[in-house]
């Protein structure tokens, strides 16, 4: 899902630790994203490819660190790994679940030049 | 795009005017630039400030040998920038006790007809305002206004949601009156909304019966970040084989909080328990509103009483 959109905040973030910290150039990003966030990974990376062009963050290498989906089963009153948002318990196979973690998108570090 | 809002660039209109916005580049020699833009009146009028700055990052040190390279923390969320302003427009909202909802949903649901027949039937009881977002065109708006309430419109030309930027800037359009609803009809889209919090008390999802009962399933950001589901168009379903029990169940699976009421904005069935939910929404933020300014006042009856103290 709006991965452009996205690609144009990881920008604006690096834009403004730039100004913040002194560098001119961003060499390797990572990210958190995780599993429930929504976010395609491969149209991420094309488009931070397309939204860096000409940036601080030409050429910039895209490292993605994936976080796995959990959940919380009502049923069970435990946390569980979830697959999907609408995913089933591993234990009871209800879908009272509560996503806990796992919706992250997040600019963790950059290496800098 | 733009890189403020994420907005496409120069294309955001609010009732066909250019948004407000500020530019600012960082180039690639470190070089930053920015410059703002205010655009108002249509061509005629058009006053234009334009202002550049230009910084230049210290000198790096370039010993042969000697990498320059080193690591920076972000950890920063990366609709921080969203968030920000989202929460900049609730707190205004809060301000002023105005109970404010996200509509959204897959174009064509009938959204902007249950709005309008919700403004008919709160006529004399409660005032509405309204923040209409499209890519272009400003016809929901005047279907708003031809009701008799206030409404704005965004076209977020090639941007498929709105996000809390463009939606302060209509705020400050328009009149809010102290205690009323605002309504936000979101971008016909079931998918990017569901990411961008505007500053809404609660994002509202409306799933008519002429689409897919499997639709929270298959959209489940949506439907998990909805407070409540409308389900609209409720009087064709004797002509459907639409399954309401089941559209329930995937909704409950991907959220099982989800409220959901089923409603017609042609026949009026289920509007009163719609309207009750509401109600009850702005009943609870002009209370809050109330609890902050009385709390407010007896803290300054406390200061003033202490000073009275202080100087007999």
């Amino acid at each position: 899902m709006h991965e452009m959109s996205l690609a144009e905040g990881v920008l604006q973030l690096m834009e403004d630790a730039a100004r913040q910290q002194d560098f001119a150039k961003v060499t390797t990003v990572w990210l958190e994203i995780g599993q429930l966030s929504g976010v395609e990974v491969e149209a991420m990376k094309f488009c931070f490819d397309a939204v860096t062009r000409d940036s601080i963050a030409d050429g910039a290498r895209l490292e993605i660190i994936a976080l796995p989906g959990t959940g919380w089963c009502m049923e069970c009153s435990l946390t569980v790994p979830m697959a999907e948002v609408f995913g089933e318990c591993p234990h009871c196979g209800g879908h009272q679940m509560q996503v806990t973690g796992g919706t992250e998108m997040r600019v963790k570090e950059l290496e800098v030049a | 795009m733009c890189t403020t809002c994420g907005c496409g660039d120069g294309e955001v209109k609010i009732d066909g005017v250019d948004a407000h916005h500020e530019h600012e580049h960082v180039h690639a020699d470190g070089t930053t630039h920015s410059h703002d833009h205010e655009h108002s009146g249509e061509g005629r009028e058009h006053p234009h400030t334009h202002s550049h700055q230009h910084s230049y990052a210290p000198a790096h040190s370039h010993a042969p040998g000697v990498s320059t390279k080193r690591m920076v923390q972000i950890e920063q969320d990366i609709l921080s920038k969203n968030n920000a302003y989202a929460a900049e427009n609730r707190q205004r909202l809060a301000e002023r006790g105005i109970f404010t909802l996200n509509l959204v949903s897959s174009p064509g649901s009938g959204k902007t007809t249950l709005l309008c027949k919700t403004i008919e039937m709160l006529k004399g009881k409660e005032l509405v305002t309204v923040i209409e977002g499209d890519q272009q065109t400003s016809q929901d708006a005047e279907r708003i206004r031809a009701t008799g309430a206030p409404a704005i419109q965004i076209n977020t030309g090639k941007g498929c949601h709105l996000d809390a930027h463009m939606v302060g800037h209509a705020m400050g359009k328009l009149e809010l009156p102290e205690g009323s609803l605002l309504m936000i009809e979101n971008v016909g889209n079931l998918v990017c909304p569901a990411a961008f919090d505007l500053g809404e008390a609660h994002k509202v999802v409306i799933l008519s019966v002429t689409e897919g009962e499997d639709k929270p399933i298959k959209y489940p950001d949506m439907f998990r970040a909805a407070t409540l589901m409308l389900m609209n168009k409720c009087d064709l379903l004797p002509y459907l084989s639409f399954k309401v029990d089941a559209a329930i169940e995937f909704a409950r699976r991907v959220n099982p909080g989800i409220e959901v009421i089923e409603v017609s904005a042609t026949t009026g069935q289920g509007m009163d328990a719609w309207l009750a939910w509401l109600e009850r929404g702005a009943v609870e933020a002009r209370g809050q509103r109330q609890e902050t300014v009385d709390s407010l006042r007896r803290r300054v009856a406390e200061l003033e009483g202490r000073l009275a103290a202080g100087s007999a």
